[in-house]
């Protein structure tokens, strides 16, 4: 039997039938839906007269266009208000599970369905949304389709996909203090670029990714899109079963031991081949900020705003040029310094519990820098209730965040968390666009700690300087914590 | 799904590269419930100043620009977000193909859903196509699906590659969900083999 990479095993465990020569079809172990890119599929199963094959396999969630304020209010925005009523109305007509505003157990549909044990090792997993490839951090094979697509899903449970490439990214050693699992994705995507991965299925191996939390390999599975790549995937392992263990929806008591046992194989075999291999020496990676309008335009903190006339291609250098008008940056300023008018903590790349932890050893007994207005979104209610258990919300209104309510909030700005014209963030989301946290608003990308650290000082910041003597490493929490958070027997990690 | 055999049109070009789709369609569109409608919308932040007037420096807002109904663009367009509703935006405007040196994975397969053409063409032709646009009035090309071929009056012709399968969906119009559906009984196979697996597994 020839070697195999873990997604070949993935991908051969999943093809229902292959057109000679062109795509498969494979089957869906689970579709994750949401407000924004359902309406028009399930308007196209009842126009067609077609039902949900398999409601069981289907969950459904309100994240991105719903407030982070106060709940008991209802929606102002009508379009919005619309939007939900839709999902609440499809998710009933068709028979599906929907976690919506009222549940406990509602928020960002990425980290919803880790949280509740969904997503497991070996699965398909599709959503209409491209930071679906989060779920990779499981093993799973996840990617984000467009709405004729979900209604593809719901109507046969099955995708039709092209068989992708496959490329290893290699994370040689471990990464230095300070450094995160934000840090190590965003360098990999300055290395290769927005398309970088065009075309792949990227497998993370080596030490660094294997020190990784949950949490942070998420983080890293999730920005795999904006390196151009179909999916990311890490194999499972013991962090991953820990995780799962006690889950609502795991595999519990009789199945748990044999679902490890199969995950365990859920290994790329030695001697596997990759279409293409990538290794970074995560030991050498700084705190990472972004200075540009695409993700790929991020440089370490102690660095300077790159000179476009340095770039490496006439293409580079009108893009450069253009992002440095867009971001009112001049070549050559320092990135430390740079003042920030807000701080979002959030989204499906960084607002689980781990990240809220993070960013609140930062946060303890410090103000947030006076003009700076500063919010925290936790991705879930579960992280949220999770958080308040271990005080984290004191921890921030005490230092002047806004502690607020689930949902994709001020990473998008579908609902009222928007960034005014020129307005400066520090943010912990995945995309840096040209008005996409609100038009004209300007974003750099960074990890939780590098953001709390940037509400402190009221501009971009070398987070490291704010690391207290008794932190661990790569900011995992400090025994202190840990042994209290054990004993409320309440640890989610 | 409206076919595509063959289609010949005026040209606009947008000579960036790396577009993403949150300036194809901003996410404040993304609330209908429609799949129509969202022409009005496309390249909402670019086509339109803060104060809602239409921004004349923008290329498609551009004379020249006005009736064309293929896109010549840059490379990676249409990176970022999955949102379908950009090839519903730029097909509704009145696009019928774009071409680019290359397009990102999502978006390229959400135009293929939408009978809206994208044609991978090499950095080298799409270099030509920007410089004989640019030096004749009223650029035309044909983009033949039934040939894998972008020609023009002046001579230009230049094959392209496509999936047979995407091919052959978009030369026929054919409704996805109905074709995999032919396959009705293989999914339902595939299906129990997985209840006898799980069962075996106890």
């Amino acid at each position: 039997m020839m070697p195999r990479t873990l997604f070949q095993k993935v991908w051969d465990a999943h093809v229902v039938s292959q057109v000679p020569g062109g795509p498969a079809l494979l089957y869906v172990d689970l579709h994750l839906v949401h407000e924004v890119t359902s309406p028009q599929a399930f308007e196209g199963l009842r126009l067609s007269g077609r039902r949900v094959r398999r409601p069981e396999l289907t969950v459904a969630t309100v994240d991105h266009n719903v407030p982070t304020g106060d709940r008991r209010l209802p929606i102002a925005d009508e379009l919005s208000a619309r939007q939900v009523r839709s999902l609440v109305e499809n998710a009933r007509e068709f028979g599906i599970q929907l976690f919506d505003l009222d549940s406990p157990d509602q928020g960002i549909v990425h980290v919803i369905g880790p949280e509740l044990g969904l997503t497991q090792p070996g699965m398909t997993i599709v959503c209409g949304d491209s930071h679906t490839s989060t779920h990779g951090a499981f093993g799973a094979l996840a990617f984000g389709i467009g709405t004729s697509e979900v209604e593809h899903v719901l109507a046969t449970q099955c995708i039709v996909q092209t068989r992708p490439r496959t490329m290893e990214v290699h994370f040689a050693g471990l990464a230095q203090l300070g450094v995160s699992a934000k840090d190590l994705i965003l360098a990999l995507i300055r290395r290769i670029g927005i398309a970088g991965a065009s075309g792949h299925v990227i497998e993370y191996t080596g030490p660094a990714i294997r020190a990784l939390s949950m949490a942070g390999r998420m983080t890293v599975c999730n920005m795999s899109i904006e390196g151009g790549a179909r999916a990311g995937m890490i194999a499972p392992d013991e962090t991953t079963s820990s995780y799962l263990r006690g889950r609502r929806h795991a595999p519990a008591r009789e199945a748990w031991e044999g679902a490890v046992e199969s995950w365990a194989l859920l290994q790329s075999d030695p001697g596997a081949a990759y279409d293409r291999r990538i290794v970074m020496d995560a030991a050498a990676v700084q705190p990472q900020v972004t200075w540009g309008t695409s993700p790929g335009m991020t440089a370490d903190i102690t660095e300077r705003v790159p000179d476009p006339d340095q770039a490496q291609s006439e293409a580079d250098r009108r893009s450069y040029q253009r992002a440095l008008e867009y971001m009112d940056l001049r070549p050559g300023t320092p990135l430390e310094g740079l003042k920030v008018d807000r701080v979002f903590l959030g989204s499906c790349t960084n607002a689980r519990i781990e990240d809220l932890r993070e960013a609140a050893q930062i946060a303890r007994g410090r103000r947030v820098a006076s003009g700076v207005r500063a919010m925290v979104v936790p991705g879930s209610r579960q992280v949220k209730a999770a958080a308040e258990r271990e005080g984290l919300d004191r921890v921030f209104t005490e230092a002047g965040f806004e502690w607020r309510n689930p949902g994709c909030s001020m990473c998008l700005g579908m609902n009222e968390d928007v960034l005014g014209p020129g307005e400066r963030c520090a943010s912990t989301s995945n995309r840096n666009f040209e008005g996409r946290q609100g038009r004209g608003g300007r974003t750099h990308l960074m990890s939780p700690a590098m953001a709390a650290a940037a509400a402190i000082a009221g501009c971009l910041v070398d987070v490291r300087a704010y690391m207290r003597a008794s932190t661990a490493s790569t900011g995992s929490i400090d025994n202190a914590m840990r042994t209290e958070i054990a004993l409320e027997g309440h640890l989610l990690t | 799904m409206q076919p595509f055999v063959s289609h010949t049109g005026r040209v606009a070009v947008l000579r960036r590269a790396n577009v993403d789709t949150d300036q194809i369609i901003p996410k404040q569109f993304l609330k209908r419930i429609e799949r129509t409608g969202f022409g009005a919308f496309l390249f909402h932040d670019w086509r339109y100043r803060s104060d809602g007037t239409a921004n004349p420096e923008f290329e498609l807002n551009r004379a020249e620009a006005q009736g064309a109904t293929v896109l010549l663009t840059g490379a990676n367009f249409g990176c970022g977000s999955s949102r379908e509703h950009a090839p519903w935006a730029l097909a509704d405007f009145g696009f019928r193909a774009i071409i680019a040196p290359s397009f990102a994975d999502i978006f390229y397969a959400n135009c293929c859903q939408n009978g809206l053409l994208p044609v991978v063409l090499p950095e080298a032709a799409v270099s030509e196509l920007f410089q004989r646009c640019a030096a004749t009035r009223g650029y035309e090309v044909t983009v033949d699906l039934e040939a894998r071929a972008v020609s023009d009056a002046g001579g230009l012709r230049v094959s392209f590659e496509v999936e047979e399968y995407r091919r052959e969906m978009l030369l026929r119009g054919l409704d996805e969900i109905g074709r995999t559906l032919l396959d009705e009984a293989r999914i339902a196979a595939f299906e129990r083999s997985r209840l006898a697996l799980s069962g075996a597994k106890g």
